[in-house]
């Protein structure tokens, strides 16, 4: 080995804690990069080989009933690969043990045995015999979650009849990675289930022989999504079409796309922060450490190294440094992977998924980490090399001191000599002040934007359970009833207020945009389920007047005032011409919201419920739920204190483990900057403040001068950090609001509090740490040190 | 000028060279137009109080300064016409630099301060051959710490010799020495003179170490006072002070 190299080697040794502590700061960037876009890679790819091996349709619609015979002009339609008509039935299921009830989708099996698009994957058991009506498939996670087998019988009430069932496969689809009941918000497999059912016996059932009531299509190669839509819904318009949809709104789709959009997020905000940090940590070791080598360098120029070799003398050095942090950094991305990987599948059901983060995350993370390291160390390297070789043989000026601002202060708040070094050395030195002032702050940041997801889940838990749906239980009804139904449910078991809805089908339309969705008509006055406004207010509804999400408001370029066209996609299909009076908080979907009496006058017809909210007697619940069970007109039930159980229960598992990982992070760049501007000042100023000792100074007065001016940048930061924080809190804000769920942004004071605490006990260890270095500094030597 | 400089071939020639530092507001003239030719194997001591130009002369004729006028020839390069790449080649094959303080790379131990030389020489010694020669063969591995200052200036003058340099500079190099100790360093010196045949140009404030060499030359603000040779020089051991 050279003996520049030996050097190197030596002097990273020589400040290995140093080293490390950057090491350690750049590691967490490259983590976090490896972990979020590997994982996002690891999903996307297998994501798309599933859909692409299992023929996931491109295009989906219902309608009410359509002849067969329309299939051949579906396929005609230009772009149209291929077409397939199901039925899709909802059900009630009744299986043995479970109190509660339980529903299911029913979907049809084509006569030939096979679906040619969204092709089951076979886990267990095998595919239904064409002739057996009771033989049917259910989806694995239901399965699992039942314990049901191949042979296992259940019972289903399908239409009002009772029918019983043989599970003759499990699978998994790629229709349904992500599965999600009418009417809830989280996954619940014991309570939902996939059914697949020969085709006669179901088009029996639902009286729907020789007709369909749902369409699949797999388009050609460059085919145009828009205009195949348009052409399907000119067609199925007068069967009772309820509007064509892409992948782009395909439930289990736009889950997957949420999450990955999350991932992209985590992706390139978090890492960007730390590659920043280090960079500013590397530039300002390899700063010091180059000037305290002035003479060395000068030997080296003076023995004929020329500059372009002590340059890369030095950045090897810094290389050093990256190579240890890139290397942490993949290892330790590469493991945090692999469990968020294992998070997702928890919730994602693929037929395999395996973290491979593949060549992009981990060469743009190792390119990323030694370009941050590079870039801070190429000044401080460069200025040096250039020193020419006579005037770096003579040793540097002892620092200037200037006469200023910083006496006037002191003089004013009578300050202490001790307190005076502090500030002379912070102005004296205002590059590397700057350095730590920016990483405590970039450390408070990142703090600052990992609670706000707490604050904003805290939000949206309170607002999707406290303010807007007070309701103990949802019943969906398995028709449209009139109003009596309502006061039926008054009569059930435990019910002490019962308050009906109505959801229908729309698309809403402003200008040239226009979006598929639900309108609600609410009660009047209603008191479990209400709506907030942007600031989280209840509000009333309008007499006539359509209320939007502020975030459909925003697709769609809607502001209050303006009138938009909403087209009923049931009977009686009108169009009609809506002034939007109000937008509202809203967190989970995008239905709009009108006020019942309203929806009905323009339908002219007497008001219906197909959905009742219940507000009910918890000790009564078990009883409510058997006359459910009995009682063939509630097609379905939800309990929102499950949900709301599972809600909690997914996002400790998942986001806040998550979130947790990442203060810890953040954290970590407080110590990492301050442990080390600690140790640069320790070095550099030993001499000073053994002198201070040999003054009759105490060991905690010198320590103060030391710990007081790290502490003094640190406060001086935090409020700095607030307001990165806010930012960079918006930029997450931004980044997890998805079309699944858009995030209230509101930051609490707890928030920017325990950010500021965090950090400031985490910039005091790291201070303290340091200055028991100042016990070990031999008096006598430190004074005899020509530096 | 003596007989025996017009015999010897010129290793290093200087023509009139002056240098002016400026910082600030003000010039400091450190150079008057020096000019002198160097013999080959010549060992040259530089007296002159403090101040009177010295290291500056010393550091122009090393290639690590230039003049603000006036030339300078190392055999038939003018090194006044090269660029600082050319200096570095200059100074990475033919001068060996000795300085008051020794200057070793602390984090290298004596025989990798020598390589730090011999790697980038072109026909240089082995390490150990250089530390052979200054009396260190055995203190190869330790490191600057654990040396006494003699024999760190030792070290530092085996990295001069290791590359067999056309030159030889030396800046106090015993300036920090005890007499003793100052007479072991300066018999390393001589000896590499006269072994190697290396023109050396030793600075000392140190009148008496005039007599181990073969000329000496005098400063006096900038200017060259004083220029003559010794008949008979004298071993370092010798002199006494
Ligand atoms: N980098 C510099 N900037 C400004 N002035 C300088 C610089 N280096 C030297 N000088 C001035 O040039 C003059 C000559 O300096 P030089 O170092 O050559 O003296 P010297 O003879 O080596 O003295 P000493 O015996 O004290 O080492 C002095 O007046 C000195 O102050
Ligand atoms: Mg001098």
């Amino acid at each position: 080995m050279r003996a520049l190299d030996r050097k190197l080697l030596r002097d990273l040794r020589r400040i290995w804690a140093q080293s490390l502590a950057i090491a350690l700061v750049l590691a967490c960037g490259i983590m976090v990069l490896v972990m979020a876009d590997g994982t996002l890679r690891s999903l996307s790819e297998t994501r798309a080989a599933y859909y692409d091996r299992h023929r996931f349709a491109d295009v989906f619609a219902g309608v009410t009933r359509a002849p067969r015979s329309l299939l051949d002009q579906v396929a005609a339609i230009d772009g149209v690969a291929q077409a397939e008509a199901r039925i899709v039935l909802p059900a009630v299921l009744d299986l043995d043990g479970m109190a509660e009830p339980a529903t299911a989708r029913v979907l049809s099996l084509p006569a030939s045995g096979t679906p040619a698009l969204n092709l089951p994957l076979l886990r267990a058991g095998r595919m239904p015999d064409p002739l057996r009506e009771a033989e049917v498939l259910v989806n694995e996670p239901f399965a699992e979650k039942n314990a049901l087998h191949p042979g296992d019988r259940f019972r289903i009430t399908l239409k009002g009849q009772r029918r019983d069932l043989v599970v003759a496969g499990v699978i998994l689809s790629p229709e349904f990675i992500y599965t999600i009941g009418p009417g809830t918000i989280m996954p619940d497999d014991r309570h939902f289930g996939l059914i697949w059912m020969n085709e006669a016996p179901l088009a029996a059932a639902a009286d729907l022989d020789g007709a369909f009531n749902d369409l699949t299509l797999g388009l050609a190669r460059g085919a145009s999504e828009a205009a195949v839509i348009a052409a399907l819904d000119r067609l199925l318009a007068p069967y009772g079409g309820t509007g064509a949809q892409g992948r782009d709104r395909q439930v289990s789709h736009v889950f997957l796309n949420s999450e990955f959009q999350q991932l992209t997020t985590i992706s390139v905000t978090i890492p960007p922060v730390f590659l920043i940090v280090s960079a500013f940590l590397v530039n300002m070791v390899l700063g010091r450490l180059i000037a305290l080598e002035r003479s060395q360098i000068g030997l080296l120029k003076a023995l004929g190294y020329g500059t372009g070799q002590i340059a890369g003398h030095y950045l090897k050095m810094s290389v050093g440094i990256g190579i240890g942090g890139v290397a942490m950094g993949l290892a330790a991305g590469w493991r945090a992977g692999q469990w968020m990987t294992g998070l997702y599948a928890e919730y994602f059901r693929f037929p395999w998924l395996i973290y491979d983060p593949g060549p992009r995350a981990l060469t743009l993370s190792a390119a990323l980490g030694m370009a941050a390291v590079v870039l801070g160390a190429l000044r401080a390297v460069w200025s040096s090399a250039r020193l020419a070789p006579a005037v770096a043989m003579s040793p540097p000026a002892p620092p200037t001191f200037h006469r200023g601002w910083v006496d006037g202060v002191g003089r004013l708040l009578a300050l202490r000599q001790s307190s005076m070094m502090i500030l002379r050395s912070v102005t004296r030195w205002p590059g590397r002040a700057a350095v730590t002032f920016f990483g405590v702050a970039a450390s408070v940041a990142v703090l600052v934007g990992c609670f706000f997801m707490f604050d904003a889940m805290d939000l949206m838990m309170d607002e999707l359970f406290v303010q807007a749906n007070r309701q103990d239980v949802t019943l969906i009804l398995a028709d449209a009833r009139n109003d009596i139904a309502v006061t039926d449910a008054q009569g059930l078991p435990g019910v002490r207020l019962a308050e009906g809805g109505f959801a229908l089908p729309v698309r809403l339309s402003f200008g040239a945009t226009s979006r598929l969705t639900t309108l609600q008509a609410r009660a009047d006055g209603a008191e479990l389920t209400r709506l907030l406004d942007p600031e989280g207010h209840a509000i009333a509804l309008p007499g006539d007047g359509l209320v939007l999400p502020e975030r459909l408001a925003g697709r769609l370029g809607v502001q209050p005032g303006d009138r938009v066209q909403v087209e009923l996609l049931v009977p009686p299909r009108e169009t009609w011409q809506v002034e939007v009076t109000g937008l509202i908080r809203q967190s989970l979907g995008e239905e709009v919201h009108m006020a019942r009496a309203a929806v009905f006058r323009r339908m002219r017809q007497p008001p219906q419920v197909n959905m009742i909210h219940l507000s009910v007697d918890p000790a009564a619940l078990p009883a409510l739920n058997a006359r459910v069970k009995a009682t063939p007109a509630i097609a379905g039930l939800t309990s929102w204190t499950d949900v709301e159980a599972e809600v909690e229960a997914s996002t400790d598992r998942s986001m806040k483990s998550v979130t947790l990982i990442f203060s810890a992070l953040g954290v970590l760049i407080a110590l990492g900057v301050v442990y080390n501007a600690a140790r640069i000042q320790l070095a550099e100023r030993a001499h000073e403040l053994a002198s201070l000792r040999v003054l009759g100074f105490s060991r905690a007065e010198v320590g103060f001068v030391l710990v007081g001016e790290m502490m003094l940048l640190a406060l001086l930061a935090i409020p700095a950090g607030w307001g990165l924080g806010y930012g960079f809190a918006a930029l997450v804000h931004q980044g997890f609001s998805t079309d699944v769920v858009s995030l209230p942004f509101q930051i609490t004071r707890r928030t920017y509090g325990l950010a500021a605490l965090m950090v400031g006990v985490a910039a005091l260890v790291a201070a303290l740490w340091v200055r028991r270095g100042l016990d070990r500094v031999d008096l006598v030597q430190a004074l005899k040190q020509r530096e | 000028m003596t007989s025996a400089e017009a015999d010897a071939p010129a290793v290093l020639r200087t023509e009139a060279i002056t240098k002016v530092y400026r910082t600030g507001a003000v010039a400091v003239q450190a150079l008057r137009g020096v000019s002198l030719a160097l013999a080959e194997g010549d060992l040259v001591v530089l007296l002159g109080a403090s101040g009177s130009g010295k290291s500056t002369l010393l550091n122009i004729l090393g290639g690590l300064d230039r003049p603000t006028e006036g030339q300078v020839w190392f055999r038939e390069q003018n090194l006044t016409t090269l660029s600082d790449s050319e200096l570095t080649l200059y100074r990475r094959a033919h001068v060996g630099f000795v300085f008051q303080f020794y200057n070793l790379v602390p984090s290298l131990t004596a025989r990798e301060n020598v390589a730090l030389v011999t790697e980038i020489a072109t026909a240089p010694m082995r390490p150990e051959e250089a530390l052979d020669r200054v009396g260190l063969g055995a203190r190869l591995n330790h490191f600057p710490a654990e040396l006494s200052g003699g024999e760190q200036q030792r070290v530092a003058i085996a990295r001069a010799i290791a590359k067999r340099p056309g030159l030889l500079l030396c800046d106090e190099p015993t300036g920090a020495l005890d007499s003793a100790t100052g007479i072991t360093v300066l018999e390393a010196l001589v000896e590499v003179n006269r072994d190697l045949g290396a023109a050396t140009v030793l600075i000392t404030h140190n009148a008496a170490i005039q007599a181990i060499a073969d000329r000496v030359i005098t400063m006096a603000d900038g200017r060259i006072a004083g220029d003559s040779r010794n008949a008979v020089p004298l071993r370092p051991a010798q002199v006494s002070w």
